[in-house]
């Protein structure tokens, strides 16, 4: 920066502070770093990021399901190494206000679901697969997808991240000999074929 | 004499080199405009980062941001914005898609010591600090994916240079996360860094 004078750089850097919406960053430990921290690859408003892993959308997510993920991290009941080191960098007091500030995001759903089988996850989502003893979604996550407590919000999710939760179900989440909530999604996932998945993700990414 | 002769051979083997090159790769005249400063097989050269397998949609989403001059430091304005002033989006696709396939090779030239701190970065980021990791979005061997580029075995000077101007304001393509994830690292985290992924293959 030899040939740039002070002026210009503070212009410039106020510039790019401006545009990202905070007029300055928080020093490092605090929480709005922690919130920017979430934010780079989980969108600035929460909405979710395609990068080489698809960053699930925490926007209006449940914040007791957020609570018992992190920890699930933490304590390996969920396989993630790249989410179990930014948990433990996250400080146990500060979990409250992060959470809180992701449920009260509302951007639109970022889109990339492929419409053709949007219809037959809508009906899988709303009365289940009874020959194949898949319940009906909406019974525990709600009609329009936003969860309640420990149930996670699915509306507005990334079509990739819910289609790869699914298919990965029992590889990755109730890891361990920890009690973990999520052994009760384990046989409907499995119970799911591919295609069924894949319809169901359609839709709930469509959700608002 | 001898060293008259020395320079013609010399010259001769230099000439017949880059020929066969154009014939191998069957290059075209937009090809050759490329390549004067990205290196012979778009393997880089000096500030002109490498091109050979680079992700097409990440060199089209690049050449879109020097067109509409949302790319900003000084080389882009100064070399890019005027060479992409005339390009077709047809001939651009092409050239893109030409790139992606050119195998890349390693530049190799970052600090060997910082590597390993480097790889560290690069997978784990150091949550404490609040940077991310790279892995999470540039792919386990740093080969990017769509239109988030391939970073491995790029110039540590390039690399360096990219962090660097993040972090001091210039932009690029917009939405993009870097200008916040620069913002967090420091000197001895763009080195590391940038030394790491120059020895990537």
């Amino acid at each position: 920066m030899k040939f740039v004078g002070p002026a210009f750089l503070a212009t410039i850097l106020t510039a790019a502070f401006a545009g990202v919406g905070h007029a300055q960053y928080a020093a490092r430990g605090g929480l709005e770093a922690k919130l920017q921290y979430c934010k780079t690859c989980h969108g600035l408003s929460g909405q979710g990021y395609y990068g080489w892993f698809p960053m699930p959308r925490l926007a209006g997510q449940q914040p007791q399901y957020l609570e018992n993920q992190l920890r699930a991290f933490i304590e390996r009941r969920r396989t993630n190494p790249i989410m179990a080191n930014v948990s433990h960098g996250i400080s146990p007091s500060m979990i409250p206000a992060l959470a809180e500030h992701f449920k009260n995001l509302n951007p639109p759903p970022i889109g990339g679901a492929p419409r053709g089988s949007i219809g037959l996850g809508k009906q899988i989502y709303e009365e289940g697969l009874p020959e194949a003893n898949v319940p009906a979604c909406m019974a525990c996550h709600g009609l329009e997808g936003k969860g309640q407590n420990e149930i996670p919000r699915l509306a507005g999710q990334l079509y990739a991240y819910s289609v790869g939760q699914l298919t990965g179900w029992g590889k990755v989440r109730g890891q361990g000999t920890a009690v973990d909530t999520s052994a009760i999604m384990a046989p409907t996932a499995h119970n799911l074929n591919r295609s069924q998945i894949e319809a169901v993700a359609a839709y709930v990414s469509t959700l608002r | 004499m001898k060293r008259i002769w020395l320079k013609i051979a010399v010259l001769a083997i230099f000439a017949f080199t880059v020929s066969a090159v154009s014939v191998l790769a069957g290059e075209s005249a937009a090809v050759r405009n490329c390549t004067w400063c990205h290196g012979t097989g778009a393997q880089g050269y000096t500030v002109a980062p490498r091109l050979a397998g680079q992700r097409p949609q990440y060199i089209m989403s690049q050449l879109r941001s020097f067109h509409d001059h949302t790319r900003d430091n000084p080389f882009s304005r100064q070399y890019m914005w005027g060479a992409v002033a005339s390009l077709s989006l047809y001939t651009a696709r092409d050239l893109a898609n030409y790139f992606a396939t050119i195998p890349p090779k390693p530049a190799n030239d970052g600090d060997q010591e910082l590597a390993a701190r480097g790889r560290t970065i690069y997978l784990e980021g150091i949550p404490e600090a609040n940077i991310v990791s790279c892995y999470a979005c540039h792919g386990p061997n740093a080969e990017g994916v769509r239109d988030i580029p391939r970073l491995g075995g790029l110039a540590y000077f390039y690399l360096k240079a990219r962090l660097e101007q993040w972090g001091q304001g210039y932009h690029s393509t917009p939405g993009s996360p870097m200008p916040m994830v620069a913002t967090s690292l420091g000197p001895a985290e763009v080195e590391a860094l940038a030394s790491y992924l120059s020895f990537v293959k």
